[in-house]
């Protein structure tokens, strides 16, 4: 049996072979149709159809290359590895740690602290526009965002799909009140924190009783309820054309960012006139508010609420036998779960300076959820890496303007985005279902703190 | 009266598609206990495979009779979308049987948002719209039924008894029921588990290739993103139906075609959506199990 595993041998790679003919096949009737095939209207509006048979070809061969691969080459060297390691007797979680691991946290917030300043630096200030917008603040909302959903499903394990409700919720009661009344950002920042709480609650009430598959999807109709009521309800929220010319964050009331005013940031310190100010601005509050949500998922998961999330989610039945109140151990996580959103959600329509019922889509639930589970549910690090993989990635996908080169000037690599997404949540998951981060330090332990497999634990962080 | 039969011949089927969409959750949902998010765009690829036969078929045979066009739009479809869900299932979701519960879920939704976004990338954004297959419109008094209704209502009619055959009455059948209550038991007894679970995912794909079609005919327009509002709605009805149960998913989509059509023709068009969700939403808050289901025991 062990000789058989080895690459090169005829076995193996007979075995191969066969496979990887078999996935070519298979690929070929796959997209005979859908890639062999192409529907375009001609001049007359009418739909016709060419044959693509080169891009066919391509798909097929990547198929049956990939799947021969993996049969004859991939896999034997990860039995082999798995073999190894089991001899050796080297436990997965060593105790060993370089320095850079040891000491990632600082280093990460050391960079984020210099990282609009380094960006000024190198690129200048036209350029930072991109970095600090684009890729700083973007991932940044994400992270928020996906540590917020992670007191829902990572400690609490209440599966929601709906969470962008609650970004909504936050993103149209800055824009509503600010537009209506006029009221400050630094007055509605918490205020729509508090809605969205409210929000939360008002849809966690009726799900109590429900649990896993079936509470993802309710909370998923709940999710495009409230975008479908923001769709409708035109006197209010004007429909799909969104809202517009919400009203920029100033600097806590002292210095305003909004060109003409006499308290001009630009011109009390004497700048020159240039947006990168606000952005970088908008940079730190939003580091601000992410560092808020990590300190809070800290410090609750040390108190009874946070302790009693996950029990919550390892056991509902005994944790009901034991005397805990889920009914508020629920409603607390799902609120404050929301809290973060609408945090989140309101520091988003001040940026974009606009807000549509476009972007809060069940995709964009699906993307956070995403986040949340492939950094490993639970684990704060984790999140924020998967965060900066794939928010980051799929911005870097914008930015690959030398693919048009190698593929033809019709090339829009934005048109990739999230059919790459996808592709790397469905693979992510296969090779590391435990997320990033596949080790859990227990909050509560007995003499000293041991990291656990994470598959020790039942849906997050143990 | 009349607009009332009338809304209610629409409702019926709309009805008739969402029921056959939702077989296919209910079968997946009952035999591993997932929910196949892709299963909406299954029924997206469905459609879009029915389209692109129709094309290749009327630019070649212009002549070619309607029946035998349907015929093969439905019989392409159906091979194509099983196969489709035949690969996601071997590549997506069987490496993570036994993981914990949310890695099927995730690679579900990741390849809902695959495929939806891999037929924009191919076949272009656009909507793409066929001229009219069936045309023939029969007048009752006052209530107007094309032939296209009637073609739907009785071919998902004559595909849900097929189904229900062979769920229960064949060999593949009982090895679906047996999986479904124990699969370590039924693999103990000589079930092939794999197998019996690869055939429901076929079977699943190629009833929702059927509603695929039969959507493209009902409203002559495919798009990229067809998947998913229809997706949920089918959801909707096996959930309303009682998840795990076959007859029940039809009458759930029948229930929820028909609440679509009354709604939109009594109060308002805009809101439509939003009474399915709050249908779904109070049926899982209220009676989980649905009309038809069994309960679920809670166990320790």
């Amino acid at each position: 049996m062990t000789a058989s595993t080895e690459t090169g041998h005829p076995n193996v790679l007979a075995k191969a072979v066969r496979e990887g003919v078999f996935a070519g096949v298979v690929a070929f009737l796959m997209f005979l149709l859908f890639v062999g095939i192409e529907t375009y209207q001609d001049i007359n509006n009418a739909l016709v159809w060419r044959t693509r048979w080169g891009l066919l070809a391509i798909f097929v061969l990547v198929a049956a290359v990939s799947r021969f691969l993996s049969v004859g080459f991939i896999k034997p060297h990860i039995d082999r590895r798995k073999l190894a390691k089991a001899k050796s007797g080297v436990l997965e979680i060593s105790e060993q740690k370089s320095f850079f691991h040891r000491h990632f946290l600082k280093i990460a917030l050391v960079f984020l602290l210099v990282y609009p300043f380094l960006s000024l630096l190198i690129v200048g200030k036209q350029g930072s526009l991109k970095y600090v917008d684009n890729f700083g603040i973007q991932i940044l909302i994400y992270v928020m965002l996906a540590w917020g959903l992670n007191i829902v499903v990572g400690l609490a394990g209440l599966l929601d799909l709906g969470y962008v409700a609650f970004y909504a919720v936050g993103a149209y009661s800055y824009a509503l009140l600010s537009s209506y009344f006029g009221f400050s950002f630094w007055l509605l920042l918490p205020m729509s924190g508090i809605l969205a709480a409210l929000w939360g609650i008002i849809l966690g009430f009726p799900v109590l009783r429900l649990r896993g598959d079936y509470l993802a999807i309710v909370t998923l109709a709940f999710g495009e309820i409230i975008r479908l009521v923001l769709i409708n309800w035109t006197d209010v929220t004007k429909g799909t054309f969104g809202i517009s010319g919400i009203a920029k964050a100033s600097f806590f009331g002292i210095w305003s960012f909004d060109a003409g005013t006499t308290n001009n940031f630009v011109k009390a310190w004497g700048l020159s006139a240039s947006s990168v100010y606000y952005k970088v601005f908008l940079f730190y509050v939003i580091l601000a508010l992410c560092m808020l949500t990590a300190y809070v998922t800290i410090r609750l998961r040390r108190m009874p609420i946070g302790r009693a999330w996950e029990a919550l989610r390892e056991d509902e039945i005994a944790c009901r036998s034991l005397g805990i109140n889920t009914v508020t151990t629920k409603l607390t996580a799902f609120a404050t779960g929301a809290m973060f959103g609408g945090f989140a959600g309101s520091f988003f329509a001040t940026r974009q300076g606009f807000v549509s019922p476009e972007s809060f889509v069940f995709l964009e639930s699906a993307v956070i959820l995403a986040i949340v589970v492939l950094g490993g549910m639970g684990s704060l690090t984790g999140i924020a890496i998967a965060a900066v993989v794939m928010v980051g990635g799929t911005e870097v996908l914008r930015e690959m303007s030398f693919l048009k080169v190698v593929f033809g000037p019709d090339f829009t690599p934005e048109l990739y985005r999230m059919l790459l997404f996808g592709l790397a949540m469905i693979i992510v998951m296969l090779f590391k279902p435990r997320g990033f981060v596949g080790s859990r330090e227990p909050t509560a332990f007995l003499k000293e703190r041991r990291a656990v497999s994470g598959s020790f634990t039942k849906e997050g962080h143990g | 009266m009349e607009y009332f039969i009338q809304q209610l011949i629409n409702g019926l089927t709309l009805g008739s598609i969402y029921g056959l969409v939702a077989i296919g959750y209910t079968m997946v949902y009952g035999i591993i206990g997932m929910i196949n998010f892709a299963h909406g765009d299954i029924f997206m690829l469905g459609g879009f495979a029915a389209l692109i036969v129709f094309l290749i078929l009327t630019s070649f045979f212009a002549g070619i009779p309607v029946a035998l066009l349907l015929l093969l739009m439905l019989v392409v479809g159906m091979l194509m979308t099983g196969l489709w869900n035949w690969t996601i299932e071997r590549v997506a979701y069987r490496p993570l049987r036994g993981s914990f519960r949310l890695a099927p879920l995730i690679t579900a939704i990741g390849m809902s948002i695959v495929l939806s976004n891999f037929i924009q990338v191919t076949q272009g954004p656009r909507n793409k719209p066929i001229p009219p297959l069936v045309t023939d419109v029969f007048q009752i008094g006052g209530i107007t039924i094309s032939l296209k209704q009637i073609l739907i209502v009785i071919i998902t009619a004559v595909l849900l008894f097929a189904f229900w055959y062979i769920v229960n009455k064949t060999p593949l059948g009982r090895a679906q029921r047996a999986t479904e209550q124990d699969r370590k038991m039924a693999a103990l007894l000589g079930v092939d588990v794999d197998r019996t679970i690869s055939i429901t995912f076929i079977m699943g794909a190629a009833l929702a290739a059927v509603a695929g079609a039969m959507y493209l005919m009902y409203y002559g327009v495919a798009s990229f993103n067809d998947g998913f509002i229809p997706g949920v709605k089918a959801f909707t009805a096996a959930v309303l139906g009682g998840i795990g149960s076959l007859p029940g998913a039809v009458l759930g989509g029948l229930l929820i075609g028909l609440i679509e059509s009354l709604w939109s023709a009594y109060f308002s068009i805009a809101y439509k959506d939003v009474a399915t969700f709050a249908i779904l939403a109070f049926v899982l808050i209220f009676k989980p199990t649905g009309i038809l289901g069994r309960p679920e025991v809670e166990k320790v």
